[in-house]
């Protein structure tokens, strides 16, 4: 008897032989749960309160920034200048550009671009300064951005290696208000990458330190619509 | 596994232990003050804890669909299952796949499952160095230590510890601690990113564990704060996943309880710095080969108990660790299991059997205050599992071990608690008797010693005994309202 058979007979013991098995009730997408998972109660909040746009964006700034993540705000024409003087304050010499980022929002830096290609190395990733990306979308209740690999955002390892992550988050089409409604837009097949401020630690004496393997500095652009 | 020492011996050692003692009591208030305000902050709290325990209480009761589904969604997604009966069977099989590499180390995720399985030890066994790269862990693992909290294991240590244990050890190890360290917070958390960098950056095998598995779509997911995760789980050529069978849950759309009760409930934030989601491979991003390895190890024996299968519901917040007034003045440490605290005293000695003497003793590390109920997540009610493991202990009963219904004899020591247990029954089942004895017990109250002789004496040396009233319950009603009850 094989481990997965010899487990899989414990379990149906310990459970009590049942009969076989009800037509499968419809899980979450549409794919057959077993019996029961239905009756799951569901009556928690899908959102914890009602804002308006600018609203969510207020909180997702305010929660982003209790977590030392800096936000700044602008919209489509003063895009390129922030991003050249967040670098250029940085001292950045060299800036991680994955494919499908908009070329305008670089277009005033001075700094020189190094693609995000898989045959990069770990070493070669780590001597690069900052690191610039969209995201999927935001969540304001707890001030996370989150990253599926979709155009603008590269690999997973580009926003780790690097010490300075700058993320442009499209305010407000990208940012929802919530966990259960964040979910609900992400497609599980993509890697997804939940950020919630800048990488930190607790473990000595539960002083909390920012900074210990991912970037040590995060920065959100808040990209709101343009005026004109 | 070393032989520990029960939990009361070890637990009054630790006792006297005044630093421990300090660095316990500071940590464990600061983050219970903190979780309370986050988790205050979610009007619907009661129910998304509720749902929490329906999800996994559902899955529980159809594991075997579950991980069978799930098994298909890795599979489809690129990736390799492999099924552990017990921790010998996990080691040896995450021993094969990383010789298979042709490497010699491996880069590690804190992970609850492989420190109970003692995958370190096997990998050294096998000349495989495993470094951990967790910050807590590493200085666990410098220090020749053991963890001693779920969430934070180097809870027990001070930062003055901590910078001894990097000026001594971080050479050993590779990259030295840089001159003249000091005991800062930061710096000491910068000396850590230099000497775990370069093992990132080199590693091509990384071990991790998952907080979850989703059945659904073959997901999993990894909650961490540092980053090492991220770089474990993203860097290297091959990752393997040692992940316990209990947690698997339905559907992807069910995180979204876990992804708001988790974070508040265990580091007291509303969402903890980095949370990595992968199914099986994707092509150019990550490692190109996944394994995961579904271990049982004890959990199918624990399933069977239908009090105590309830333990499995646990997400390893860790939160009931820091309400506990034991946890606090012990430590995690005096537990001798990897799961410390109230959690541990239920999962042990159902994961590992009642056999020695610290399992044994486990269930009884507790006042049974409820604390550990209220801030759980998931609704796990610890004090009626501690009562029924205890009734189980002293009394002997079915179990299952291994798979198999066995019946295990009532455990030594236990005699005088038992005769109590008989001689309360019998005189409860006849009240006429009943009412003799607590007519003589309040004549003889005079006579009512300090200390109890015989095998009750034990009991008397941390306890006072009662005070014996002058007249029973039942004598006073009688004369208060005048018909015997």
């Amino acid at each position: 008897m094989s481990s997965r058979d010899r487990i899989l007979a414990r379990i149906r013991r310990a459970v009590g032989e049942r009969g076989p098995d009800a037509e499968g009730e419809p899980g979450a997408s549409g794919r057959a749960g077993a019996p029961g998972y239905a009756r799951i109660p569901r009556d928690y909040l899908r959102v914890h309160g009602v804002r308006t746009p600018q609203e969510s964006a207020d909180l997702l700034a305010a929660h982003l920034a209790e977590y030392r993540a800096a936000v700044h705000r602008t919209d489509r024409h003063g895009l390129p200048a922030l991003l050249a003087g967040l670098l250029d304050a940085r001292g950045a010499r060299t800036v991680l550009v994955p494919p499908g980022l908009p070329p305008s929002w670089l277009s005033r830096a001075g700094q020189a671009r190094v693609a995000d290609r898989a045959a990069s190395t770990a070493r070669e990733l780590d001597a690069v300064d900052s690191v610039v990306t969209g995201c999927a979308l935001a969540v304001a209740e707890t001030g996370s951005i989150v990253l599926d690999a979709g155009p603008g955002q590269g690999r997973r390892r580009i926003t780790l290696i690097p010490d300075h992550h700058v993320c442009v988050v499209r305010a407000p089409e990208q940012v929802v208000d919530s966990v259960p409604l964040a979910l609900a837009l992400l497609d599980p097949a993509r890697p997804l990458t939940w950020i919630s401020g800048p990488s930190a630690t607790s473990d000595i004496e539960l002083d909390r330190v920012e900074g210990v393997h991912g970037p040590r500095t995060l920065e959100v652009v808040l990209l709101t619509a343009a005026e004109d | 596994m070393p032989a520990f020492p029960p939990f009361p011996e070890a637990a009054r050692q630790a006792v006297g232990d005044g630093v421990l003692r300090a660095n316990l009591r500071h940590a464990t208030h600061t983050i219970r003050d903190k979780r309370a305000r986050a988790v205050a902050e979610l009007a619907d709290w009661d129910r998304l804890r509720a749902a929490g325990k329906a999800v996994k209480d559902h899955t529980l009761r159809h594991l075997d669909h579950y991980l069978v589904q799930l098994e298909e969604a890795v599979t489809a997604a690129g990736g390799t299952v492999h099924w552990a009966v017990d921790a010998d069977e996990a080691n040896r099989i995450v021993t094969a796949l990383v010789l298979a590499t042709g490497e010699r180390e491996v880069v590690k995720v804190k992970s609850m499952a492989t420190q109970e399985i003692g995958l370190n030890e096997a990998l050294a066994a096998a000349g495989i160095a495993a470094y951990e790269t967790d910050l807590a862990e590493l200085i666990v693992q410098l220090g020749h230590d053991r963890p001693s909290h779920i969430l934070v294991p180097a809870i027990h240590r001070n930062r003055a510890e901590i910078r001894d244990i990097f000026r001594t050890e971080m050479g050993r190890w590779g990259r030295p601690a840089p001159e003249g360290l000091g005991d800062d917070p930061r710096e000491l958390a910068e000396a850590a990113r230099l000497h775990l960098r370069e093992k990132f950056l080199r590693a091509k095998v990384a071990v991790s564990g998952a907080n979850f598995m989703v059945a659904e779509t073959g997901t999993l997911v990894v909650f961490e704060s540092e980053g090492n995760g991220r770089m474990c789980l993203t860097l290297p050529e091959t990752l393997i996943s040692v992940v316990g069978i209990e947690k698997v849950v339905p559907t992807f759309r069910d995180l979204e309880v876990f992804l708001q009760t988790l974070p508040r409930s265990s580091t007291a934030e509303r969402m903890n710095p980095y949370t990595t989601l992968w199914t099986g491979t994707t092509e150019g991003d990550g490692p190109a080969a996944f394994h995961l390895v579904l271990l049982d190890n004890g959990r199918t024996d624990t399933l069977a108990d239908a009090t105590g299968r309830q333990a499995l519901r646990c997400i390893r917040c860790s939160a009931c660790l820091n309400v506990c007034p034991v946890y606090e003045r012990a430590g995690g440490h005096a537990y001798g299991s990897v799961h410390p605290g109230p959690i541990g005293a239920i999962l042990s000695p159902q994961l590992r059997g009642t056999a020695s003497a610290i399992d044994a003793s486990l269930p009884y590390a507790s006042t049974l205050c409820g604390a550990c109920y209220e801030v759980c997540p998931v609704a796990i009610d610890i004090p009626e599992v501690l009562v029924h493991l205890r009734e189980r202990i002293a009394q002997g009963g079915p179990v299952t071990r291994n798979g198999v219904r066995v019946r295990i004899r009532p455990a030594r020591g236990h005699t005088a608690e038992r005769a109590a247990m008989r001689a309360a029954r019998l005189l409860l089942d006849h009240p006429g008797a009943l009412s003799t004895a607590t007519r003589l017990l309040a004549r003889a109250r005079r006579l009512r010693p300090r200390r109890l002789p015989g095998p009750g004496r034990a009991w008397t040396d941390t306890r006072e005994l009662p005070e014996l009233p002058a007249e029973s319950f039942r004598a006073w009603w009688t004369r208060e309202r005048g018909t015997p009850r």
